[in-house]
């Protein structure tokens, strides 16, 4: 057996390579000179190194003001969104009422339509709400857009919790809340991490609706910002890639932190179908 | 039996109160938007204030099945599907078969693999496009280094380049989130399955199809129609990358939606490609999950 074990440890290294270089040529040419960029060959360590890249995107930016604006809206959606799915995962889960399932099933509609076809009704509707150019408008509808994945996650999990424990705090005497809050939400931490960590990802990338509805460049969310940092002509890497790792950071320490949670929500939640 | 019972009533409050708060945001910013999705769709519908939006019954979906552009974009859409679904799935499935056995560089290899799928698509696709710019690594790599190619290639500057280095991208980000179900999946084959195989002499590739698939089935159903959705759902990578072009040789179905209704403010062509889009995206998922339903066929 063992040179089939060396065999597939060289395969997932080889594959692990192809994964990783993008990500560590990025890093090498947000640390080049513009002159370096694409220069041939490339040079995969660069020489000289330059910090001038996220010194320009940190202090002659206004980096700051977009980050903390994705910070708002990825949070308060991601809080938000769980909390009202776990209600409602909880709601669908333990109760039996005429119509459950046919109100499960619109539920599970939502999750088959990608938000980005709603765009221009839900333009309206921002519209309409006046909504439009804010990051309230950007909060309300990301919470709409994950209410239905979180929801279907999280009912596959509450089910899965004996119903005896139900039953034995329910002859304690306690609330339908009580059972919520104290038993069924932390026996779900696996899922509700899978379910935060999904919500706040999708929520911190989200482009298409922060690029129709928001106009005023100081309520520009991170992924708005750096596409716009290209230019017509002659994209600016350095600075481009600079802007996009110091993006990425509050993602990659949000999975790397939460990654084992990540696997057994997977493992007991979603995989059930 | 009085069904109307007050206990009875008072049992479905409790569900009526967690519900209700998800539910109604969930019927107002979504159902209700899909309903007047089709509704915008049946008109020439007019943004500005006091303008007098006229109905024109089906005209939009006429003017689709009469544009080139929107069957162009439908056919770049479709490829992208075709280009990225088969590959995720079984390279994701390959990955997670290598990677499931419990060992010391497992977790390693497990978030390297995740990585892309965490990481922004305006930042994957900004990535992508410096990578494969004319003077950038896909091209030195191809060219200067294994002598693949005869001189570089424009890869952003004609229509089926641009896609393949569109499609390189939704794949290389993919892989990592079907590994991951599969994965997932993988934990739940039976044990006791697998070494009865192994005692009667099957091969690894017999054990593969008789125990090993049938038990991720339902894992392999959900990966194939998420895939598909997400690859009509294809919007940021073609954006940033070619921006739809060149001359919108590049566009797809909802970056073509996104143009016709914030550029030109043509919401009810907008919304009839996108109501287009949504019928193809349930029929494709209704086909998969008839044709789905039962690996095994006769032998269950």
């Amino acid at each position: 057996m063992k040179p089939v074990r060396h065999l597939r440890l060289i395969i997932l290294a080889l594959g692990a390579l192809l994964m990783v270089t993008p990500f560590l040529y990025m890093v090498s040419t947000s640390l080049k000179a513009q002159q370096y960029v694409l220069r041939l060959p490339p040079q995969f360590i660069p020489d000289p190194v330059t910090l001038s890249n996220y010194e320009r995107i940190l202090l002659r930016s206004d980096f700051g003001l977009y980050f903390l604006n994705s910070l708002i809206v990825a949070v308060s959606a991601t809080t938000i969104s769980v909390l009202l799915s776990a209600m409602m995962a909880y709601g669908f889960a333990r109760y039996r009422f005429p119509g459950r399932e046919w109100l499960f099933r619109l539920l599970l509609l939502g999750l088959m339509i990608p938000a980005i076809m709603l765009i221009v009704p839900q333009f309206l509707l921002a519209k309409y709400f006046g909504l439009i150019d804010s990051l309230l408008g950007l909060i309300v509808f990301y919470v709409a857009g994950s209410l239905a994945l979180n929801t279907f996650l999280l009912r596959g999990f509450f089910e899965a919790i004996p119903p005896e424990l139900d039953e034995a705090m329910r002859i304690d005497g306690a609330s339908d809340w009580t059972r919520f809050w104290r038993l069924a939400l932390p026996l779900a931490r696996p899922a509700l991490a899978t379910a935060t960590i999904f919500t706040f990802l999708a929520t911190w990338d989200e482009f298409a609706w922060a690029l129709a509805i928001i106009t005023s460049p100081e309520k520009q969310t991170l992924p708005i910002a750096i596409a716009l940092l290209q230019g017509p002509k002659g994209t600016q890497w350095g600075l481009v890639f600079a802007a996009s790792i110091l993006a990425i950071m509050p993602v990659i320490f949000v999975f790397l932190s939460f990654q084992r949670h990540f696997v057994q929500g997977l493992t007991s939640g979603a995989v059930k179908g | 039996m009085d069904r109307q019972s007050p206990h009875r009533m008072r049992s479905y409050l409790a569900p009526a109160l967690f519900i209700a708060p998800g539910f109604i945001l969930f019927l107002v910013t979504v159902v209700y938007p899909m309903v007047q999705a089709f509704q915008i769709s049946l008109y020439d519908w007019k943004i500005v204030a006091g303008a007098v939006s006229t109905f024109i019954g089906l005209d939009n979906y006429i003017r689709a099945f009469n544009d080139e552009r929107f069957w162009l974009a439908l056919s770049n859409s479709g490829l992208y599907m075709l280009l990225t679904v088969p590959p995720q799935v079984v390279l994701g499935l390959a990955i997670a078969m290598l990677l499931k056995d419990k060992s010391p560089a497992q977790p390693l290899f497990r978030v390297l693999y995740y990585l892309p799928v965490v990481t922004s698509w305006v930042v994957v696709s900004l990535l992508f496009r410096y990578l494969f710019a004319d003077r950038g690594l896909i091209n030195f790599a191809l060219d200067d280094l294994l002598h693949l190619t005869d001189g570089k290639i424009s890869w952003l500057a004609t229509r089926w380049t641009a896609l393949i280095a569109i499609c390189a991208l939704g794949v290389w980000k993919g892989i990592g989130w079907s590994m991951m179900i599969f994965l997932a999946a993988l934990q739940g084959v039976p044990r006791d399955l697998e070494e009865a195989a192994i005692i009667d002499g099957a091969s690894r590739w017999r054990r593969f199809l008789v125990v090993t698939v049938p038990a991720i089935w339902p894992a392999m159903i959900f990966v194939v129609i998420m895939l598909v959705i997400g690859g009509f759902n294809v919007f940021a990578s073609v954006i940033v990358m070619t921006g739809g072009g060149p001359a919108g040789q590049t566009e797809v179905l909802l970056t073509y939606m996104y143009r016709q209704a914030f550029e030109y403010l043509d919401f009810g062509y907008g919304s009839a490609i996108a109501v287009i889009l949504t019928v193809l995206v349930f029929v494709l998922s209704a086909i998969q999950l008839r044709l789905f339903r039962d690996p095994t066929g006769d032998a269950r």
